[in-house]
């Protein structure tokens, strides 16, 4: 299954961090996707800009607006992701368990939904649809 | 096959003493490669359907379980072709539908009941649904029944119970027992949910109610498993052992007019002897495995108080000691007001209720019935009259055990005096 960790942390942390500090927290994320990479688990895995540069845009009667700033104003700021493959919940725990960012902030796991690329339908979804 | 057709009335019987000692087994073998615990009771239960219909006519299958299995793999395979119409098949599926299909001695399947109760039981589902969701996946006890026991509305407790059979399937929580490093703390999520059913179905002390007088009672099988299916826990004996002291007092609790009797006034001839002493053999397993932990240190308490009331000599400094040690282990106001009872014993009740001054006001407790009870006790015994007068309504108040009301109520006329 694959599994997509989202990482979220306080963006003022990081500027209030010394160089080396920050070269000791880059240090550890670059080993963390090392290790990922050597287990043959990692899919992708990216650190995003920060939340500043995000650009929202949403439907408000009938209008899409396109507004500077990120979707949720919150104290944590998404800022990357992991994307996983591994066997279980548990196995995809233990990975998020050592990811840098539960030190610092919130990693968030969720399944990925997987799609057949041949009928292009979604996995469990009928039979959802089946119980209601 | 045997040649005499059945009753309907015995096929049902049967079929009854089947599903309490295969359904969990049936659902874990079904589900562990798919996680769909829903899909597996749903070809289960279709399965049973098929045996009430089937064994009347036909007479008792020689081996009532492998029956169950056949019909019901063939059900959820069934299930799981239709839906890989419309759905696609992982390699992962496939081999899951070739591995059942290919399965052809149906006498000796694994029992994976275990790995269904951590998956129940784990951490990432929520900790109040993880008892209902053990009792219904590995006994087969319906949404209403539990929801009755757990004091919430069917509808509700039906709805929660999809929801976190959701979770495992789309989360990818596995069914099977973790690794060797996470075993043990793993294994206190399962006995946590073992033990919160146990104390929903203790509630009902007069046995009046059989939802609950029979949620005890399936703890206390869900709880055997557990030994059994993982035997040298030590934990999980003493976890059995607990529940043992308590459910060996279940009569004693109440006298022959259906009035509530503290353990201290208990008659010991009323208390079950062999139920005690499988517990206190099970706690001697369990200690003379050097593996100290919280449950064994309550069993350990309850043996104490069963060796006292039947001697009549004091041990109350054994108690209290215990009580610290458990403390240790499990810092609750719950432990810290039974430790405080057992120290009134041994100092005095000043000395108690100084044990306990530090929860006055914590908001946890409001709403504690024992520790509105305890505290009116103490304050009684020191002659603080109005305080404990007052403690004593809200103990009253909080109750919903009539006969426990009254013998509180009794309690607070003596201290007007």
């Amino acid at each position: 299954m694959q599994y997509l960790f989202t990482l979220y942390a306080d963006e003022s942390g990081w500027t209030k961090m010394t160089p080396e500090q920050q070269q000791q927290g880059a240090g550890a994320y670059a080993a963390y996707t090392e290790a990922l990479k050597a287990a043959g688990v990692l899919k992708s895995s990216n650190r995003l800009q920060p939340s500043s540069s995000a650009t929202t845009l949403r439907t408000t009667n009938g209008k899409t607006q396109v507004l500077d700033g990120p979707f949720a104003d919150s104290k944590e700021q998404l800022g990357g992701y992991y994307l996983i493959d591994v066997p279980d919940l548990d196995a995809a725990l233990a990975w998020a368990g050592r990811c840098p960012g539960v030190g610092h902030g919130v990693v968030e796991v969720r399944a990925i939904w997987s799609m057949d690329p041949a009928t292009q339908k979604y996995e469990g979804e009928a039979s959802l649809a089946a119980k209601k | 096959m045997t040649a005499n057709p059945w009753s309907g009335a015995q096929a049902s019987i049967t079929a009854d003493a089947v599903a309490r000692r295969s359904y969990g087994k049936l659902v874990a073998f079904l589900a562990a490669r798919t996680r769909d615990v829903d899909a597996a009771e749903d070809a289960l239960a279709e399965a049973f359907a098929a045996a009430l219909a089937d064994w009347p006519r036909n007479g008792c299958p020689a081996n009532p379980e492998a029956w169950l299995l056949t019909v019901a793999r063939r059900k959820f395979l069934d299930a799981l072709r239709n839906s890989r119409r419309t759905e696609p098949a992982s390699d992962e599926l496939e081999r899951m539908v070739e591995g059942l299909a290919a399965a052809t001695d149906e006498r000796e399947f694994p029992d994976q009941r275990l790995g269904l109760m951590f998956a129940c039981a784990h951490p990432a589902i929520d900790v109040g649904i993880r008892a209902p969701l053990m009792l219904q996946a590995v006994l087969g006890l319906d949404a209403a029944k539990i929801a009755s026991a757990f004091l919430v509305s069917p509808a509700t407790m039906g709805q929660r119970l999809v929801r976190a059979k959701q979770k495992i399937r789309q989360a990818g929580i596995p069914l099977r027992i973790p690794e060797r490093e996470e075993l043990r703390e793993r294994l206190e999520t399962v006995l946590d949910a073992i033990y919160a059913a146990f104390a929903e179905g203790w509630i009902d002390a007069s046995g009046t109610d059989v939802a609950r007088r029979e949620l005890a009672e399936e703890a206390i099988y869900l709880c055997r498993l557990v030994t059994e299916l993982l035997p040298g826990e030590p934990e999980a004996m003493g976890l059995l052992a607990l529940i043992l002291y308590a459910e060996s007092r279940r009569r004693a609790r109440r006298d022959a007019q259906g009035e509530y009797v503290p353990m201290a006034e208990q008659r010991v001839e009323d208390w079950d002897t062999a139920t005690i002493e499988e517990a206190e053999s099970l706690l001697m397993r369990a200690c003379s495995l050097d593996l100290l932990g919280r449950y064994q240190l309550e069993g350990a308490i309850q043996s104490a108080h069963v060796a006292r009331c039947r001697s009549g000599r004091a041990n109350w400094n054994e108690v209290v000691q215990l009580y610290n040690a458990l403390l240790s282990y499990a810092h609750s106001p719950v432990v810290a007001i039974n430790r405080a009872l057992a120290i009134a014993e041994l100092e005095g009740a000043q000395a108690g209720l100084d044990a306990i001054e530090g929860f006055v006001g914590d908001p946890r407790l409001v709403e504690y019935q024992p520790w509105w009870a305890a505290r009116a006790e103490l304050l009684a015994r020191t002659g603080r009259r109005e305080e404990a007068q007052h403690a004593y309504d809200i103990a009253i108040g909080l109750e919903r055990d009539e006969p426990v009301r009254r013998f509180l109520d009794r309690r607070r006329s003596a201290v007007i005096g």
